[in-house]
């Protein structure tokens, strides 16, 4: 199950943490669960509901994870059992990966002003934002001082990218959720970040309308002319999350090949991507 | 054609983990096969990668039998 590719070492030896957002082995959270535990880390792991319980457990298992929690981040009374779980699993915490994120599918395609709903805005931020805050919270009141968090955030949040509409208002919240986080657990020394992957092959992925153009369009126009990778993903959740990030907090860092200290694509490279 | 079917065969009764005797051309993903909305999404995504071809979101709705798969991707590969 897990892939044994990922560089092993000691960086996250004795380090306990929850991974929240694996839905299957294509997850970058899944990605970022596999590098931690080659790097010693324990994990433990949510999902929602049965059907990704039985996505989430066989990968999980292959890490030596033993602890899986049923919590939809939704519901006050999960979020509570959840963090209770912990508590009496481990007692500390040193880390929490948060990699969660929803928009209902008529949300994201089409016209931003017109298909936004008052309904699909609310949840869209609850889901994608205020669930990283509420984890957070709760989350800091077990970790042990100079624990770190991160989440998952896109580029969408920045400038526009087609379709990606009402998520990118509540990724543009989750970094500024993650900035005033920063700030509040700053003086334990806790680290509070968020990494802005480019598009990656994901369940998640596959809501977005034209999804497939965007892969095109990122690799054609990225410095790198390439995919994200999720290996890169997970080198920067490890660094992040591990003591190699000290003094690293509040930060939005890009993994995207590039794609987002670029103004004007290769001419080339464009007419590739728009040939296809 | 018949390799198509081949490859899809073997890719759905790894993914489901269904008997290879009943991942025939009529059977249906969900239906028959034990499929939940997840694993089609998955299976389509799969056969994107292994074909190297796009499936369209509509496209992709009406691929609920093997059968449905193998036409799709036979059109596509060509």
């Amino acid at each position: 199950m897990a892939d044994q590719s990922f560089p092993t070492g000691t960086l996250m030896a004795g380090k306990r943490g929850l991974i929240m957002g694996v839905a299957n082995k294509n997850s970058i959270a899944w990605a970022i669960a596999q590098q931690l535990a080659a790097q010693g880390a324990e994990l433990a792991f949510t999902y929602q509901g049965d059907k990704l319980l039985r996505r989430v457990k066989p990968l999980g298992e292959s890490v030596g994870a033993d602890t899986f929690l049923d919590c939809d981040v939704t519901n006050d009374d999960d979020m509570d059992a959840t963090f209770a779980a912990l508590e009496a699993k481990w007692g500390k915490i040193d880390f929490l990966v948060h990699a969660i994120a929803f928009a209902g599918k008529d949300q994201l395609a089409g016209s931003f002003i017109e298909q936004t709903t008052r309904a699909g805005f609310k949840s869209a931020l609850d889901i994608s934002a205020y669930s990283f805050v509420d984890a957070g919270r709760r989350a800091a009141a077990i970790m042990n001082d100079d624990g770190a968090m991160i989440t998952l955030t896109y580029l969408g949040s920045e400038r526009v990218i087609p379709n990606y509409n009402v998520m990118g208002v509540a990724k543009a919240a989750l970094e500024a959720c993650t900035r005033y986080m920063a700030a509040d657990l700053g003086p334990r020394g806790i680290r509070v970040n968020a990494i802005s992957a480019g598009p990656i092959k994901t369940l998640a992925a596959a809501g977005i309308g034209s999804g497939r153009h965007m892969f095109r369009f990122n690799k054609a126009a990225s410095a790198m002319q390439d995919n994200t990778d999720s290996k890169g993903v997970a080198g920067a959740a490890l660094y992040l999350l591990s003591d190699l990030g000290l003094s690293c907090t509040g930060e939005t860092h890009h993994v995207d090949g590039g794609f987002h200290a670029i103004g004007m694509p290769q001419e080339d490279a464009l007419r590739a991507s728009l040939a296809e | 054609m018949s390799d198509v079917l081949e490859r899809v065969k073997k890719m759905v009764v790894e993914h489901l983990d269904a008997e290879e005797a009943k991942v025939t051309n009529n059977a249906h993903f969900i239906d028959d096969l034990g499929a939940d909305s997840l694993d089609t999404v998955e299976l389509v995504m799969a056969f994107e990668e292994e074909f190297d071809i796009e499936i369209p979101d509509d496209a992709a709705e009406h691929i609920q039998t093997v059968g449905d798969a193998v036409k799709f991707i036979s059109e596509k590969v060509g």
